[in-house]
């Protein structure tokens, strides 16, 4: 049972505090604050004690969303909870930071009005939710270019009029028929996080993807929709088939509210969503890529005869030629006592800079298209540079996303409603990998 | 939060009171009561006779908040005024209101603990756990449990057990780790109703939501408590939920069943083996779970994997953060207590990056390594070589005189040096723990070097890898189930995994093994003596082992029973154990593999040494075949 709520901002400010049982000072709020600045790192600061008090926090949106409690509680409830009240902070809200959370704290309190009673949690479903919760979200949406750029030249259409703008998904499930309001939205996301380990040898050492099939829904009601994966999908190691195409998971599991009674033969789930964000599948695979790995790096570091240390790296991307890395960013520890940088790219919209304090190279590449190759050279002064300290360098690491594009193959053959919704109705699927982790050894 | 205080507000609250618009208007509503309770508790009994006449409206959802804030408002006094609602509430034909009128009493209760609680509600709420809706049925059991805490909690009889269990799909994720959690109370009369319930809960150990998962493995965890078998295979069966909670996309999340599964593996260190992978560290997690997996990893070493997993951890021990860096560093000492060849390679190679952080950790690491495994002091000793004007730290002082102790070699030369060398650490080291070290070596080495020898060699101490051989056992279930899905392992640093005490000497027989047979093969030498004895050169080649072992006839096998003190250890974490000895493995058969097969009682022995003697792993197959047949 939980016995207060709070969320702070990153700067201690207290944004919300609701005390559900009276067992425990509101001083609870200082302490835990002055407690997670003590922090020096080494301690795990997802669960604190003092005196009788548990303080359990997770850190979302750049906020502190903490439970405190005195009984034994259960971790993962709690832990679980506190992650499913960010979602609905999100969907009732349309993104989580400070602002948000600021201008519609009546909103908040509200929501934890209906979910917690007493300390217990009661519902945290969108479905029972919406017939109580009446308050409306106050969005805040500065002015931006970008959303003009939907309009083409007299207003004719345009290649983006096909994909979904990118906020599109971040507005508040509940909004009045205003601008944006009313309008009969439904997201099919399929997102992927790949880590993976690639030996210096360029042996795949550890490759894992989780994935999951999440449902954003904007529809007031929806009856029935059902999700066509591919045909060829295939579950856990015994039903390999011999197709060379299929796509394979290890692991995979569903919502409560899926039927699956299509699944087995045509692959087809059918779901009721409620409003909001619901994650409707999951499903793993461990160690078995069925493609390349997407990035592939050849390095050479040597010391040059005046000291220096020179590293020059290529880096070649396996997509298919169709699909693009953005956003690669990548992480090159250097020596201790780095000082300066000097650099050769191959082409003007990377950029690459030092931070000491990291002992780290970074490299940007705002976009990487599939089959290109790119090379860097950095020069490095170190003082005192020895044999010894080449071991420094590496493993280099890398964040990107792969837009339309997921590493299984899963894909999503077809999205129907039924009954046909009335009025306009539009539905979005989307794919993306993400990088959870992704090393390369030197 | 806007001003509250103050004058005008208390008279626009006032208005907006007595405003009957304002009361449809919920929000408004619900904030307005707040304000007026805790500007001005004389206005409350006005907010009091509001929130009655709204408890008899038509809209269940405006008698549901009504009665909320009515229970919420924590007044003296309030009893008299709420009690009428509260009862009729209980009857509601709305069922969120009944939701509320339950835990209603709750917060009656704690309000006036002293009060009797009248028999008739409780009575009542038992009878309200038949409640067709589901959150009802749930805030009775939490009402009821306090309410009657002091006869502790609710009782749970067979009925409601079952009731309880029949209805727990209906409920969501939360009611359900409720429910589990309450029905750990419950005795089962009979075998047949445990494994009845059992069977009915097996599903929910595979849920992926956690806490679900969690409720039920520890409801399974303390129903068979008297049933180790079961528990194992209850372990095994919420591995693959626990693997992905701990790489869920929220790292609170990870770090707690990180956690949980260091609990685990204080009982079944084989458990995660082979899923060694999912513990490697992603580079943008926090130092708190990198040093958690890094923690786990070291259990997990086995022959197949430790060139993979030290490989890994060799990477970061160049981590920016020191303390993941100093982890890693101690990680890999920890694994060079069963394979210290490599362990010291990387370890002495580390050295070279001068980095005062690393080599301070790198010392220490080898001073423990030293201390536990004497084997080692040759190695460190070459390591050390060209170490001498660095004699002023304090750890290098005792390494190397515990290392050249053991190596026997240039003592001359160095005594006297070793000796000033120590004597300045006694006389200027202000940690105390390395100071005492420094002064137990000084004291060893006035009764001479070989003393020095004695003690260091005198016996192997304690190392986990041993544990199969010298007897430190697993530790059973029990020991940690009750802290299992409670904040407990989390807020302990789980120190006590992967280390041992080096202080704590658990000397080590020379040929521990207490081994009996029973004759029956005529390949193999004959050895109904009783105990077996090594042999240095094979007898065998594997190949020619390998051939033979196939040609047997099935029940044509030699079966050895070793009595060993650790009931349940793995095969692998054996042949780490015989390692260490120096015992090599001629063959050896992983649970599960063809085609080694196993005959139907599962009793076959199937592992060999070099020549002899035979080392069986009969005890670890009858426990997969077992779990396989339950």
């Amino acid at each position: 049972m939980i016995s207060q709520l709070f969320i702070l901002s990153s700067k201690g400010d207290h944004l919300i505090y609701k005390d559900f049982r009276c067992e425990a000072g509101s001083d609870a709020v200082n302490k835990f604050y002055e407690m997670v600045t003590a922090l020096t790192g080494d301690q795990p600061p997802v669960v604190m004690k003092h005196k009788e008090l548990h303080f359990v926090h997770i850190k979302q949106g750049g906020l502190y969303w903490v439970a405190t409690t005195k009984a034994d509680a259960s971790p993962f409830t709690i832990i679980e909870f506190l992650n499913r009240l960010t979602a609905l902070v999100k969907d009732y809200c349309g993104c989580l930071s400070e602002k948000s959370v600021r201008m519609n704290f009546a909103l908040i309190y509200e929501l934890l009005d209906e979910v917690v009673d007493f300390g217990y949690i009661q519902t945290t479903s969108t479905d029972i939710l919406k017939n109580f919760i009446q308050t409306e979200a106050v969005s805040s949406k500065p002015f931006s270019l970008f959303d003009l750029s939907n309009v083409g030249l007299f207003g004719a259409d345009t290649q983006q009029n096909k994909v979904a703008p990118s906020a599109a998904a971040t507005r508040p499930i509940m909004s009045s028929q205003g601008e944006q309001g009313g309008k009969n939205e439904i997201f099919v996301d399929v997102i992927e996080r790949m880590s993976v380990v690639i030996g210096a040898n360029g042996v795949l050492m550890k490759a894992d993807i989780e994935g999951e099939i999440r449902v954003k829904c904007y529809m007031p009601s929806c009856s029935e929709m059902r999700i066509g994966l591919n045909e060829e999908f295939s579950i856990g190691k015994s039903q390999l088939s011999g197709y060379g195409a299929a796509v394979h998971v290890d692991e995979c599991s569903f919502h409560q509210a899926v039927r699956l009674d299509e699944f087995d033969t045509y692959r087809i789930l059918k779901v009721c969503p409620s409003q909001g964000e619901q994650t409707v599948m999951q499903y793993q695979l461990c160690d078995d890529l069925p493609t390349a790995p997407p990035f592939r790096l050849f390095p050479s570091i040597e010391r040059d005869s005046g000291g220096r240390l020179l590293m020059y790296l290529k880096l070649r991307c396996d997509l298919p030629p169709k699909s693009a890395a953005i956003n690669v960013s990548i992480t090159i520890p250097v020596p201790k006592g780095s000082l300066r940088l000097s650099q050769e790219l191959s082409s003007p919209d990377q950029s690459a800079e030092l931070q000491p304090k990291n002992k780290a190279v970074h490299w940007e590449i705002p976009r990487f298209p599939g089959g290109a190759q790119l090379s860097a050279l950095f020069k490095l002064e170190v003082p005192g540079l020895s044999a010894a300290s080449l071991q420094e360098v590496g493993p280099v690491s890398l964040s990107f996303e792969l837009p339309k594009y997921t590493c299984t193959g899963l894909q999503i053959r077809f999205l129907r409603l039924s009954p046909i919704q009335p009025g306009p109705s539009q539905r979005w699927v989307r794919y993306v990998t993400h990088s959870d982790s992704y090393t390369i050894r030197i | 939060m806007p001003y509250l205080g103050g004058e005008q507000t208390v008279r626009e609250l006032r208005r907006a009171l007595s405003n009957p618009n304002v009361q449809t208007d919920h929000l408004r509503y619900r904030n307005t009561i707040h304000r007026v309770i805790r500007l001005n508790p004389e206005l409350s009994l006005l907010v009091i006779n509001t929130l009655r006449k709204d408890c008899s409206d038509h809209n269940p959802m405006v008698r549901s908040l009504a009665l909320r804030n009515m229970c919420n408002l924590r007044l003296p006094g309030l009893l008299q005024y709420v009690q009428q609602p509260l009862t009729v509430g209980l009857k509601d034909k709305a069922a969120c209101v009944r939701r509320v009128a339950v835990l209603g009493w709750a917060k009656i209760h704690t309000l006036q603990p002293n009060t009797e609680m009248d028999v008739a509600v409780v009575n009542e709420l038992y009878g309200m756990l038949r409640d067709p809706d589901p959150v009802v049925m749930v805030n009775c059991l939490r009402a009821l449990e306090e309410i009657l805490q002091e006869e502790g909690g609710v009782a749970i009889n067979k009925p409601i057990a079952h009731h309880l269990l029949n209805r727990l799909k209906l409920c969501d994720v939360w009611g359900q780790s409720e429910v589990l959690a309450v029905l750990q109370r419950y005795r089962p009369r009979s075998e047949d109703e445990l494994f009845d319930i059992l069977s009915l809960l097996d599903h929910a150990l595979l849920s992926h939501h956690a806490p679900v998962m969690a409720a039920t493995l520890r409801l399974f965890l303390s129903l068979c408590s008297t049933l180790p078998a079961v528990c194992m295979s209850a372990l095994e069966r919420a591995r693959g939920p626990l693997l992905a909670a701990a790489g869920s996309a929220s790292r609170e999340l990870r770090y707690a069943a990180l956690c949980h599964i260091q609990l685990l593996l204080r009982s079944e260190p084989g458990l995660m083996g082979e899923h060694y992978k999912r513990f490697f560290c992603g580079y943008a997690e926090p130092p708190y779970i990198k040093q958690n997996k890094m923690q786990v990893l070291v259990e997990l070493v086995n022959d197949e994997n430790v060139a993979m997993v030290l490989d890994e951890l060799r990477g970061y021990c160049t981590d920016v953060n020191t303390e993941t860096s100093q982890t890693a560093i101690n990680a890999i000492g920890g694994i060079g207590r069963s394979y210290s060849d490599r362990c010291l390679a990387i370890l002495t190679g580390l050295l070279g990056l001068k980095q005062e952080h690393i080599t301070s950790a790198v010392l220490q690491t080898l001073r423990d390594l030293v201390w536990v495994c004497p084997q080692c002091g040759d190695a460190v000793c070459s390591a050390l070589e060209g170490w001498d004007d660095k004699l002023q730290d304090s750890q290098v002082v005792i390494l190397a005189v515990a290392a050249r102790c053991l190596r026997r070699q240039n003592l001359l030369r160095h005594r006297t040096q070793m000796g000033r060398g120590l004597a300045y650490c006694i006389e200027e080291e202000v940690d105390m723990c390395v100071r005492d070290q420094a002064l137990l070596y000084y004291r060893l080495l006035h009764c001479g070097i070989e003393e020095v020898r004695r003690v260091l060699q005198g016996g192997r101490r304690s190392d986990p890898s041993l544990g199969p051989l010298i007897g430190r056992p697993p530790e059973p279930i029990s020991q940690w189930a009750s802290s299992f899905n409670t904040l407990e392992p989390l807020t302990l640093r789980a120190s006590t995994v992967g280390n041992s005490d080096p202080a704590t000497p658990n000397p080590l027989t020379p040929n521990p093994e207490p081994m009996t047979s029973t004759p029956g093969d005529p390949h193999l030498p004959d050895c109904s003596s009783g105990a077996l004895s090594l042999s240095v050169s094979p007898a065998l080649s594997p190949e020619e082992f390998e051939r033979l072992w196939l040609q047997l006839e099935k029940g044509a096998c030699l079966e050895v029973c070793v009595a060993c003190p650790v009931p349940r250890c793995s095969p692998e974490s054996l042949q780490v154990a015989l390692r260490l000895v120096n015992i090599q493995t001629l063959a050896f058969t992983p649970p599960n593999t063809h085609p080694w097969r196993v005959d139907h009682q599962g009793d076959l022995a199937v592992g060999h040494q070099l020549g002899n003697p035979v080392i069986e792993q009969a005890e670890a197959v009858r426990q997969t075949s077992s779990l396989n047949s339950d």
